[in-house]
């Protein structure tokens, strides 16, 4: 069992308690927060498509993403000289996601619960 | 309508389903369609979901409708822009309606 093993399975344990842990109602905070690193496309909603990696993320889904450049046709405003931004959570229509780091299994049973405890 | 009575089943536990948000928890892990503002719609396998509508697809495919007048016609034509993406975030404040696939769609 190799070192990056060891450190795979550290941060699923990490991830999972996370998710178990939250008390305020949060999953798609958490879920982000467990993307941190990761590279993802935001498609916000004047159509502008940016990938970049995820650096940061809050509570309102407020994103900042690393090394950017704009994809779909840089027709769209080109950032050229942009490497880091900020994106107000409101304007993200959507963020593509690699499907290998997300752990779905994991992901439904959080939304199970999360639903569960919104309604109490 | 979901009234007291009605009772779905969740893992292995039984639980009255009362508001509109737990008939979306049936549909966890199924497919699903999901009408969005601007003339687009998704289809994809719910994966995670909270009360703004926030949702995790898995195997999405994005249709986007968009309508051109045709100059000498006036002819409305309707085009449609499909794309699949393999994981996708849907922000919930563009999320019109939630829905099990429709007969005669592809699954």
């Amino acid at each position: 069992m190799d070192i990056n093993r060891c450190k795979k399975i550290y941060g699923e344990i990490k991830v999972s308690y996370l998710y178990l842990k939250q008390k305020f109602f949060q999953l798609f905070y958490s879920f982000f927060k467990s993307l941190i690193g990761k590279d993802v496309v935001v498609e916000l909603k004047n159509d502008l498509s940016i990938c970049g990696t995820l650096h940061s993320v809050d509570q309102y889904l407020n994103i900042k993403l690393t090394d950017i450049n704009v994809t779909d046709a840089e027709k769209y405003p080109h950032m050229l000289s942009v490497k880091n931004c900020f994106v107000r959570g409101s304007v993200v229509r959507y963020v593509q996601l690699p499907a290998d780091e997300v752990d779905t299994q994991l992901l439904q049973d959080a939304a199970r619960r999360e639903a569960h405890s919104q309604r109490q | 309508m979901a009234d007291e009575g009605d009772v779905g089943v969740v893992g292995n536990t039984t639980v009255a389903v009362e508001e509109p948000l737990d008939l979306i928890r049936l549909s966890l892990d199924e497919r699903l369609y999901v009408k969005m503002r601007n003339e687009r719609e998704l289809r994809g396998r719910l994966h995670a979901y909270d009360q703004h509508l926030n949702m995790v697809l898995g195997e999405v495919e994005e249709t986007v409708t968009s309508v051109e007048v045709d100059d000498e016609t006036f002819e409305e034509v309707y085009k449609t822009t499909r794309r699949t993406i393999p994981m996708l975030f849907v922000r919930g404040d563009g999320v019109i309606l939630v829905a099990p696939p429709m007969r005669g769609a592809p699954p």
